[in-house]
């Protein structure tokens, strides 16, 4: 796969503080891609560095092949986590500023603009300052903003936060389809779940030092630890109990279900075929719950962190 | 892409449509000449009470000379006794009794004249009648040696040294007086425009980090453009400000004083300075004003105030865009606001008080080439006349000690939006221009 932006090595150095310590990513060209990492860790100094906000001390960034430049600004969209617009300002007037900013002229920006507005259905906001509008409906204002120039590269700083679910899914059906029609993501959240839903990448920034990247799927495979979660209609919970303990490493679990069961979480060895761990479940009773336990986002994210 | 009009139009637009700016703009030549008009006409209203003063002059020496004026009465008693005329005064509300008891000599006067009054008279009628006893007095006195006070006058030759510079210009009091107001104006107006609108750079500069609106901007253009952008699009709003101040005070003064008929120069004291200083009627006194005025280096000077103008304003303005940068909200301004109005305080006191005591002065000279202090202190020196080189390299100072201090501000500016939450300390600030 083509890659649009590629990241080597780049550190940045605050005074004493290490910031970001020989960082690097591919994002590959319409991908989503997820920037995580706890509070702190270097995220937004990275995506800032591809924003050229701060320049980095060492290390470089290409977009679609070529090394950053000063024109590139128009090639990026960007939604800072600290986001806000010009409290007194109409909302129209401001949203044509920020977009001539990006260098789409003015005829252009009104166009693209009554597009958006008519289709997320705020096109009677137009003139209403933003001190009127809700944080909410502030922020629909601030996405259009960010994805109005048609940018290549999309950049997402806890895109959700503010939104009502309804909102939410809304903006999320938005970034996929915009991902479907060719953009790129770069997508930094905490919430693990829009990662497990959207992302097709994921890179974990932990203490300045990148510590985990990789496909999500790639990442789970690796993570995945030969555990199942399984239900069991037994004559004899107590001695069946006893004979699993036995056998394998076993944990309490519980899901919902109709059935008087036996309810455990398996992880068997690297010896044993799932086929043969089912066939030998039946042996003990009536097997009426199966399903291979998959890491999720959150649990590879706190797993990672704390392993470091 | 050059964004830099489109910042500077909409920095413009936003101070020029904001409500408190709007009513600052027509409110505040109202007030001033509100204000103007209020004193212009308290003090006609004090001045149109008439006092009545009795005089008492059993001397018989001064019977012709206390002359009626339109506020001032006076009226001469005879045949009373000095506690009947006191009497007399206090029951018909006579503002004073002048007493002057007989004497024998002349020279006896001096402690024996009292002014008796309800109250503690005011200075100023006290000095005028002083003052006409003791012609009087002097007079009779020379009579008395013999001169006759004709001879006196005619004696009398009034020496005004006519002044020239060694080139052969001719200068004067008067030419001082002008270049002072010229100069003390130039440097006065300048010192306030840094301050109104310095204050207003630095709470947009805040303004955007509270709104945090920085950080949106900043993906899309360079902080050094949108710093320019803030500071020229205030400038202009504060130019616009201005010009409408000027027009109106003037439009409104006019009106004012048609109405209430006030001479408006008489109430300026720089121009009782110039009466003083010039023998004659006003008719000479505004022709020679007109002369000193074109004999001022005219076009150099309204040249050098707007290169001064501009370049200290705008030096200024990127030291307050930064200290904007620097913190969150405006309440903690207070310890970063010392050091740039010190050299600007610094500069009016050098300006109202070496400039005008000496020109020329090594004092005057150093500090018309620091940059910080070189827009007023040149400013007011310049009428005195500066030689050209000094000006150009004063104004050349100025403009790169600009450049340096956008760059500077920049920096300080470029790290100091992202930053929240903590007030930086001058040390973490001089760290940053190192990021």
């Amino acid at each position: 796969m083509e890659k649009l932006l590629v990241v080597n090595n780049v550190s940045k150095t605050y005074g004493d503080y290490k910031a970001l310590n020989n960082a690097s990513i591919e994002v590959e060209k319409g991908s989503i891609f997820g920037l995580l990492g706890p509070n702190g860790a270097g995220k937004t100094t990275l995506i800032r560095i591809i924003n050229q906000i701060t320049m980095p001390d060492t290390g470089s960034v290409f977009l679609d092949g070529q090394p950053l430049q000063a024109h590139h600004i128009k090639d990026i969209g960007y939604l800072p986590e600290e986001r806000g617009l010009y409290k007194s300002m109409k909302v129209g007037e401001q949203a044509l500023y920020l977009a001539q900013l990006k260098g789409l002229s003015k005829q252009e920006a009104k166009e693209r603009l009554k597009y958006w507005f008519d289709r997320l259905q705020i096109g009677d906001w137009w003139d209403k300052k933003i001190q009127e509008l809700s944080k909410g409906m502030a922020q629909k204002i601030q996405f259009v903003v960010t994805v109005l120039h048609k940018p290549k590269l999309l950049i997402f700083d806890e895109p959700f936060s503010g939104f009502d679910p309804i909102n939410a899914n809304l903006i999320k059906d938005e970034i996929l389809k915009l991902r479907d029609e060719g953009a790129t993501v770069i997508f930094s959240t905490h919430r693990m779940e829009s990662v497990e839903e959207m992302c097709d990448h994921i890179a974990l920034i932990h203490k300045s030092n990148k510590i985990l990247d990789g496909k999500l799927i790639d990442i789970k495979r690796q993570y995945k630890s030969n555990t199942f979660e399984i239900g069991l209609i037994t004559l004899d919970h107590a001695s069946i109990s006893a004979m699993l303990k036995d056998k394998f490493e076993i944990f309490p679990a519980t899901f919902k279900s109709i059935n008087d069961e036996l309810q455990y979480k398996v992880k068997i060895p690297d010896s044993v075929s799932p086929n043969d761990f089912v066939s030998y479940l039946t042996s003990l009773g009536q097997l009426t719950h199966f399903v291979e336990v998959v890491p999720s986002a959150s649990d590879i994210f706190i797993e990672t962190i704390q392993k470091n | 892409m050059n964004h830099l009009p489109l910042i500077i139009k909409r920095e413009y637009l936003t101070k020029v449509r904001n409500k408190s700016f709007i009513i600052m703009t027509f409110l505040s030549p109202l007030i001033f000449v509100g204000i103007f008009a209020l004193v212009a006409y308290l003090s006609s209203l004090n001045s149109d009470t008439v006092r009545k003063i009795s005089v008492l002059d059993e001397s018989g020496l001064f019977t012709n000379e206390f002359k009626s004026s339109p506020h001032l009465q006076y009226k001469l008693l005879s045949g009373n006794n000095l506690s009947e005329a006191k009497k007399e005064a206090e029951s018909q509300e006579i503002y004073g009794l002048l007493y002057i008891p007989k004497i024998d000599k002349l020279e006896d006067l001096s402690k024996e004249i009292t002014f008796y009054s309800e109250d503690s008279p005011s200075l100023s009628l006290m000095g005028d009648i002083n003052d006409l006893l003791e012609n009087k007095v002097n007079t009779l006195k020379l009579k008395e040696a013999g001169i006759d006070s004709e001879t006196i006058k005619n004696l009398h030759i009034n020496i005004s040294a006519n002044q020239e510079t060694f080139k052969g210009k001719e200068t004067s009091k008067l030419g001082s007086g002008l270049k002072l107001i010229f100069g003390g104006l130039a440097g006065y107006l300048l010192f306030m425009f840094i301050i109104i609108y310095g204050n207003m750079i630095m709470r947009s500069v805040i303004e955007e980090k509270t709104s945090r609106v920085i950080e949106v901007i900043i993906s899309s253009v360079k902080p050094r453009l949108l710093l320019l952008g803030k500071i020229f699009g205030t400038t202009l709003a504060g130019i616009t400000q201005f010009v409408v101040w000027v027009v109106l005070i003037l439009v409104l003064m006019t009106v004012v004083t048609s109405i209430f008929g006030i001479d408006p120069s008489s109430a300026t004291p720089s121009q009782q300075v110039l009466e003083n200083s010039v023998s004659g009627g006003t008719q000479q006194v505004l022709q020679d004003v007109m002369i000193e005025i074109n004999n001022l280096p005219i076009t150099n000077l309204i040249i050098m105030f707007i290169l001064f103008f501009v370049g200290g304003y705008l030096l200024y303005a990127s030291l307050y865009a930064s200290v904007g940068a620097a913190v969150d909200s405006e309440t903690d301004t207070q310890q970063f606001m010392m050091p740039i109005l010190m050299p600007l305080i610094l500069a009016v006191y050098v300006g109202f008080f070496t400039v005008i005591d000496n020109p020329h002065g090594t004092v005057s000279q150093v500090f018309s080439y620091i940059p910080f202090t070189s827009p007023v202190v040149m400013l007011m020196r310049i009428p005195f006349g500066v030689p050209l080189w000094q000006q150009i390299i004063s104004v050349l100072i100025l403009f790169a000690s600009f450049i340096a201090m956008v760059w500077f501000a920049a920096k300080i500016y470029r790290v100091g939006i992202l930053m929240y939450g903590k007030k930086p300390t001058y040390k973490e600030i001089f760290k940053w221009l190192k990021y």
